[in-house]
């Protein structure tokens, strides 16, 4: 079932085009990771569909063109985390996470039971108990990543949108963090879209990929289908193979380098 | 609550939290207002001022003793000067405070778009003209400094909206600062064109609750009242603005609306004080970081803190302003920094708590 619609996006500033007659679908509980070289227009696609930027064409989430949302009917049915998301000083975990109770409140209103009980299990859920008193200042980076995706999770969205998620994390917090991701889109049967970096992981992780290139999409499917060492190669203007082992495909760099015998 | 009772969360126990610090608050204010009450240049007995204060109460009477110019005193000169001071203080730190907020900016002050030049330059006019035609200046000056005062943050707005507050509020600050030069040079200009009406001008820029009437409390209450109310309503909403705009506005928030909302209520509050008492400065910058120093940073504390805090510190330092060189006052601006400032560092150096 098709879930979120983006229908011929563009976005211009100034001069620059951003993103050029973006198109694509993500079905309803399916994990999509758009890839790219830097500068390709990964998170400012990312934006659009979260609608938070401007933008020709149209993005519809389950069945509502976002134009025509309120930002409150908006944040009840999809949750985004920036690259760099705000820590606000002397802020505890337990009131950040709060705060992705937002859309589901009175207007001016404030949490009630209700939203302590899902704070908690949120909390729970991501292995964050014991730490609601702590600052967010206090946490380590992989922590930290934890509490931005809580609050996401707390807003209880069917899609969640996150921009780079793993960029500050080390390679077992990487791998802890995309587990984690995975295991709530399962239990919690979110739709999850998302950007990175590293292919191999985005491969190992995604159901579907989608590469952009200069704002336009180069290759959407099957991460064995958009993973091909020779576009990779001209498109990030670097020497790769991409491999295939056991069922796991390993875009690999390849060095000029000899090392001395 | 639902909670087990040992992990309990931060919600609810800052929830407990947050009474005793109100407690301290409200007990800080009535000490306060009652020493206010208590203490000046007429000899009047803490026993006799109680005894009239419950002699006021309804279905009670009781004979203070006191002679009509004494209870005068009390009920024309002390108690008016006391609560217009706890709702100036009020007034300006919260005002601070929400300035503070929706800039995320802790230099942010209530005079930060403009509203001291604004309310400089109308108070000036009104002196100069009120003094040319020999006639009290009484009752323009505080019209045409809350007039004057909003009009410079309605500039200040204006001229921040044209060019790129949807950007960034920066463009907001950055148009304050230019509005507040412009408005501060007209002023100089007028008062150096009048030296004789210099020592006046400068006497309401300092600030003063000596002129203090049930008339000026009476101005202020309406504003302030409005303001706070407002304001304290979006208190939970402040707090999701602590993520910044793009994250306020993806959990559901209107980042613009909340700002301009809260600007104009801050803004009229602020007019208002500054209206009825002069440019009292100090109070709307320091008196919300203290109370973020101490008692934590989310906007549901510091905003009502700074409240009960602001109206408290007003009060104090108008009785020592009043009593120190007795009978001759000292400016309370003046009170304000030189109290102010060193408590300030006391409590910035002894604390863990991140400002913010």
């Amino acid at each position: 079932m098709t879930f979120c619609v983006v229908e011929n996006v563009g976005v211009r500033v100034g001069k620059a085009t951003l993103v050029d007659h973006v198109s694509m679908e993500v079905s309803a509980g399916e994990w999509v990771t758009i890839v790219g070289p830097n500068g390709a227009g990964k998170t400012t696609l990312l934006s659009v569909m979260a609608g938070l930027m401007p933008s020709s064409g149209s993005v519809s989430i389950d069945g509502r063109n976002l134009a025509d949302l309120t930002p409150r009917q908006r944040a009840r049915l999809l949750a985004y985390v920036p690259q760099q998301p705000e820590v606000p000083p002397g802020m505890s975990v337990n009131s950040y996470v709060l705060l992705g109770r937002t859309p589901h409140l009175r207007l001016l209103g404030v949490e009630g039971p209700r939203d302590f009980e899902i704070v908690e299990e949120v909390l729970h859920q991501l292995d964050l108990e014991g730490f609601g008193h702590r600052t967010l200042e206090s946490l380590s980076g992989g922590e930290l990543q934890r509490c931005h995706l809580a609050r996401a999770i707390a807003q209880a969205t069917p899609v969640v949108f996150l921009d780079e998620p793993i960029a500050s994390l080390d390679l077992g917090h990487q791998q802890q963090a995309l587990e984690l991701i995975e295991r709530l889109r399962q239990e919690r049967q979110i739709t999850v879209v998302m950007t990175m970096h590293d292919l191999t992981l985005a491969a190992q992780y995604s159901d579907r990929m989608t590469l952009l290139s200069n704002g336009r999409v180069l290759a959407e499917g099957d991460p064995n289908q958009v993973l091909e060492s020779e576009h990779l190669s001209a498109l990030y203007d670097a020497r790769v193979k991409v491999l295939k082992i056991d069922d796991d495909i390993v875009v690999v760099p390849i060095s000029n380098r000899r090392r001395p015998q | 609550m639902v909670l087990s009772p040992d992990s309990g969360s931060t919600a609810v126990v800052s929830e407990k939290l947050r009474a005793p610090w109100l407690l301290l608050g409200l007990v800080a204010m009535v000490c306060a207002m009652a020493t206010g009450l208590f203490v000046g240049p007429a000899d009047i007995e803490i026993s006799a001022v109680v005894r009239e204060l419950i002699n006021r109460l309804p279905l009670v009477t009781t004979d203070s003793g006191l002679s009509l110019i004494h209870a005068n005193i009390i009920w024309e000169v002390r108690l008016p000067r006391v609560l217009l001071g706890a709702l100036v203080g009020a007034t300006l730190a919260l005002s601070g405070a929400s300035y503070q907020a929706v800039f995320r900016n802790p230099l942010a002050d209530p005079y930060l778009l403009g509203a001291a030049a604004g309310a400089g330059l109308g108070a000036t006019v009104a002196i100069v003209t009120g003094a040319g035609d020999g006639m009290g200046t009484f009752d323009t000056v505080p019209l045409l400094a809350f007039l004057g005062s909003l009009a410079a943050v309605a500039l200040t707005y204006f001229l921040g909206y044209s060019s790129g507050v949807r950007r960034s509020p920066a463009a907001l600050l950055l148009a304050g600062v230019a509005v507040a030069s412009f408005l501060t040079a007209i002023q100089t200009f007028i008062q150096q064109r009048n030296v004789e009406t210099i020592r006046q001008v400068y006497s309401w820029i300092l600030g003063r609750l000596n002129t203090a009437s049930w008339g000026e409390v009476s101005l202020l209450a309406p504003y302030a009242l409005l303001a706070s109310v407002v304001i304290l309503l979006h208190r939970r909403t402040l707090d999701v603005m602590r993520l910044g705009d793009v994250e306020a506005s993806s959990v559901g928030i209107r980042p613009q609306l909340v700002r301009l909302i809260v600007i104009v209520a801050a803004s009229l509050g602020t007019a208002a004080a500054v209206a009825v008492s002069g440019l009292i400065a100090f109070v709307g910058l320091i008196v919300p970081h203290t109370v973020r120093l101490l008692a934590g940073s989310s906007n549901r504390i510091v905003l009502p803190l700074s409240m009960m805090f602001g109206a408290t510190f007003l009060m104090f330092v108008d009785l020592l302003g009043r009593t120190i060189a007795s009978p001759a006052e000292i400016p309370i601006g003046v009170i304000t920094a030189f109290f102010g400032a060193p408590f300030f560092v006391v409590v910035l150096r002894s604390s863990r708590r991140s400002l913010g």
